[in-house]
């Protein structure tokens, strides 16, 4: 790691940073951990094409960030409006235990194994994308009506959300065969893994949502001053209530793609911990936690950074108990060059370093 | 140290981007003394404070005391000099006994340990003196903000304080403890202490009070002794006239023929809620300022913030253009097309990360609703005319907000309600913290808006300005509008004693 950021540090940088769109750094980080691979790791860029499927690590990166993606996504919104919301790895596990339960035919009950295949798609994704959005607006209602504290009132669903995913699985691991199904998970379309497609279609969804309709003016506004924007007639509960509802449908699709792509529904891990390291992929992509301005396609970028990062560790071979350890220096890493703060205090001291020498 | 000057403050400046907050002032406290530092809202108060205390780093001046010149790098560095403030909002911990709030970060320690009936009994001791006898070991927050009051005014004692700085002690205090504390405030100063007293009630000043300084717009007025100034100039001092030349405006006035008019564009019939504002009977007309006048705290925001939806009346009615309307949020306002550009300009006004063509076109893209949205094209459109039409000073339309002065952010402001096309603005405070020049183009804008057949509503705690700009002037004492006046009778003296006579008539003992 410090080989490769010592190579690419020296060159000269623009002295003028303020005019550097924020994007930069993040994509500079993903630059660094790319790098490395070139580098250090075999046969990390090399994409195969088996049965019109691209193939390879590069690839699987791709795959493997699309739930985090998707649900960071969602939580960019969020976060734009100076809220969080914690408990979309709990409402991604209703979700995707709603997804399994309809499969096999709203029962929990052992179904001969061929007859799954035959449940209609249309009502699977319908019930699970209704329970996630319910529990959007559930979150949304306590934040934008209620007054709660957005980490505090989505903490709420975050804990009751897995029993009630529990509740929809009878405790059981519920297995799956269905082809159509699994599609969504491990499927390929245009050469590239449905969930990937999935994770930038809701991309554009939301870019156009924003951009379109004046939600992402109003999203800014409210996070950047909640009172201001209700004095000049911004619908402050409404923007908030939407936005739950996004993240809450977001965390759904990530649900139905991890049953989907384990061929399972288990209630007790499916998602767990996933909020964090959706927060952790806006945080990288340049968004404030305290609001205002945000950046979807800053959160692209963290996503993948993430999803980089722990390829590359699984890659490397680092001994399991210390993967975490390195994640989270590489993280404080690319949380620094960000900071405003850091950049002046490293430019002062390289304005030092040429007068004294 | 003649004269037993403690301390002494001369020529401090400071400047914030885009305003200057204090502008040459000079300060002195002597011993023994009750110095009342006063000034309306912006005046530089709580600046020339924080300068005093560490909390902001001064651009120029020199802060000589007992003596000898120092500089004062942090709060707690002034409390270390001997320097302490008691904030408003007291800033103890309410969850923690009286006791340790008085003895928090000096606890008496025996064997290692806190000694626990030291601490009472001395709290207990220390409380005596100030007459009250309170359970020290009950939880601060259990008592009232009189009492809170009291034990912050005793830690900065027992922390030694030789001078006592009371930023609004008063202001969430009943009469009978304001009583407590002026007496408390008399024996402190019988035993040589030096207190600075913050305050913008005028009574109080006179009740307590050695000597006044005033400052107005971050600038020294002046220091009088409380015996030597009667309670009308004090307020004209307050209050004051822009020293500056300008220009004449251009102002219809109205007639007082038109009091009972009702065909104004609004119309309010005794509207009012209870403990926020008295009920009131005003009309704005169309191509009118309605000037409103009154001392901090004598209601003119509260009137505003009915008008505007932001407190909903619980009492009489409004009319807009001849039909009754209830308003019951801002939202509601300004769908009937009223705008409010409101008093606290960062808290309240500006969205300061988004840039000024997002902050001018906010409120239109509302008025237009959701589903019609306004292209980036449009956006610039608009914003370009505005900055041009207004003057405001920005290096481009996507400039951040927060990067320009005051008196540009006030102008941001004014297009944002000019944008959304309304048909009555309240503007509070526009020219606030905002320097001359700025201000006299604000004031232009005033009259200019009205020229453009709007309503408006100009309130401020300048009597020059109000006298400058309106039509007709109401003017507002203690949560009431007390006097209205007309055409030839709008002067700065008019309306100096309209509030000065209030003061004089409710305000003696």
């Amino acid at each position: 790691m410090s080989n490769a950021s010592a190579t690419q540090t020296p060159g000269p940088r623009p002295a003028r940073s303020r005019n550097i769109p924020p994007i930069v750094w993040p994509l500079l980080a993903l630059a660094v951990i790319l790098l490395f691979n070139l580098a250090f790791t075999r046969g990390f860029f090399s994409i195969t094409v088996k049965e019109g499927h691209l193939f390879g690590s590069l690839i699987d990166i791709l795959k493997r960030a699309a739930p985090t993606l998707i649900i960071a996504l969602g939580m960019t919104l969020v976060i734009g409006t100076g809220g969080i919301d914690i408990s979309v790895g709990s409402v991604a596990a209703i979700a995707g235990s709603m997804a399994a339960f309809m499969v096999r035919g709203a029962s929990i009950a052992y179904l001969e194994e061929a007859a799954y295949a035959t449940t209609p798609l249309l009502p699977v994704f319908a019930f699970a994308l209704l329970a996630a959005a319910a529990c959007g607006l559930f979150n949304g209602s306590l934040v934008a009506f209620v007054g709660i504290q957005p980490i505090v009132a989505t903490l709420i669903l975050m804990i009751t959300g897995r029993g009630i995913a529990v509740l929809l699985t009878g405790g059981y691991v519920l297995a799956l065969d269905h082809p159509r199904f699994e599609f969504i998970g491990i499927g390929y379309l245009l050469g590239l893994p449905f969930p990937f497609i999935m994770a930038v279609g809701v991309f554009v969804v939301l870019l156009l949502l924003t951009r379109l309709i004046p939600l992402g003016l109003f999203i800014q506004s409210t996070g950047g001053n909640s009172v201001a924007s209700t004095y000049s007639g911004v619908n402050t509960r409404m923007v908030k209530l939407l936005v739950y509802l996004i993240s809450g449908l977001c965390a759904g699709m990530a649900g139905i793609i991890l049953t989907s792509d384990v061929k399972a529904a288990d209630a007790n891990y499916m998602g767990l911990w996933l909020e964090l390291d959706a927060i952790l992929a806006v945080v990288i992509g340049g968004t404030a936690m305290t609001g205002g301005r945000y950046s979807l396609w800053g959160t692209i970028v963290g996503a993948l950074i993430i999803q980089s990062l722990t390829t590359t560790i699984l890659t490397r071979g680092v001994q399991v108990q210390y993967t975490l350890i390195v994640k989270a220096v590489v993280v404080i890493f690319v949380i620094l060059i960000q900071s405003e703060r850091t950049r002046e205090f490293l430019q002062k001291s390289r304005r030092k370093v040429p007068t004294s020498g | 140290m003649d004269n037993g000057e403690i301390l002494r403050l001369k020529g401090i400046t400071k400047g914030f981007p885009g305003v200057l907050a204090l502008s040459d002032v000079d300060f002195t406290l002597k011993q023994g003394e009750i110095h009342a530092l006063m000034g309306e809202n912006g005046a530089g108060k709580s600046t020339l404070i924080k300068v005093l205390t560490g909390v902001h780093k001064r651009d120029s001046g020199t802060i000589e005391y007992q003596g000898t010149s120092i500089d004062v790098h942090s709060p707690l560095h002034a409390q270390g000099l001997g320097i302490s403030t008691v904030y408003q909002e007291v800033n103890l911990v309410p969850n923690l006994s009286v006791a340790e709030n008085l003895f928090l970060g000096r606890q008496p320690m025996t064997m290692g340990r806190i000694a626990w009936k030291s601490i009472h009994d001395q709290a207990a001791e220390i409380l005596a003196r100030f007459d009250l006898a309170i359970d020290v070991r009950e939880n601060l927050g259990r008592f009232t903000v009189a009492i809170q009051q009291m034990v912050a005014i005793a830690r900065a004692l027992e922390l030694n304080a030789r001078i006592l700085i009371l930023d609004e002690p008063t202001s969430s205090l009943n009469i009978e403890e304001v009583g407590t504390l002026f007496q408390q405030m008399r024996r402190l100063k019988a035993d040589g202490q030096a207190i600075i007293f913050i305050t913008h009630f005028v009574d109080q000043v006179f009740q307590i009070s050695d000597r006044i300084t005033v400052l107005r717009n971050g600038r020294y007025i002046g220091t009088y002794e409380t015996e030597g100034i009667t309670k009308v100039d004090l307020i004209s001092k307050l209050l004051g006239r822009e020293y500056e030349k300008l220009s004449e405006l251009e102002v219809s006035r109205s007639g007082a023929e038109q009091a009972e008019d009702e065909t104004a564009f609004v119309r309010t019939e005794r509207l009012g809620r209870k403990g926020t504002i008295k009920p009131f009977s005003i009309r704005v007309r169309k191509g009118r300022v309605l000037g409103c006048a009154g001392l901090l705290g004598s209601g003119r925001t509260q009137l505003a913030s009915l008008l505007f939806g932001i407190e909903a009346a619980d009492g009489g009615r409004m009319y807009l253009g001849g039909r009754e309307v209830r308003i019951p949020n801002p939202r509601k306002a300004m769908r009937m097309g009223i705008g409010l550009s409101p008093e606290d300009r960062k808290e309240q006004g500006i969205v300061q990360e988004l840039t000024v063509r997002e902050n001018i076109i906010l409120a239109l893209q509302v008025r237009r609703g959701w589903f019609n949205n306004l292209s980036d094209r449009e956006q610039r459109e608009i914003a370009e005319r505005y900055i041009e039409a207004l003057d405001i000073k920005t290096p481009s339309a996507d400039q951040v907000m927060k990067n320009l002065s005051g008196g540009n952010q006030q102008k941001v402001i004014i297009a944002r309600w000019l944008a959304s096309n309304p048909q009555f603005l309240i503007l509070d405070e526009p020219t606030r913290g905002i320097d001359v020049g700025a201000k006299t183009e604000i004031q232009k804008l005033v009259v200019d808006l009205s020229n453009r057949n709007l309503a408006v509503l100009f309130i401020s705690s300048e009597i020059e300005e109000i006298a400058r700009c309106s039509s007709e002037v109401l003017v507002l004492h203690e949560r009431e509008v007390v006097e209205t006046l007309y055409g030839k009778d709008i002067n700065d003296q008019n309306i100096m004693n309209a509030i000065a006579v209030r003061h004089v008539e409710g305000g003696e003992p």
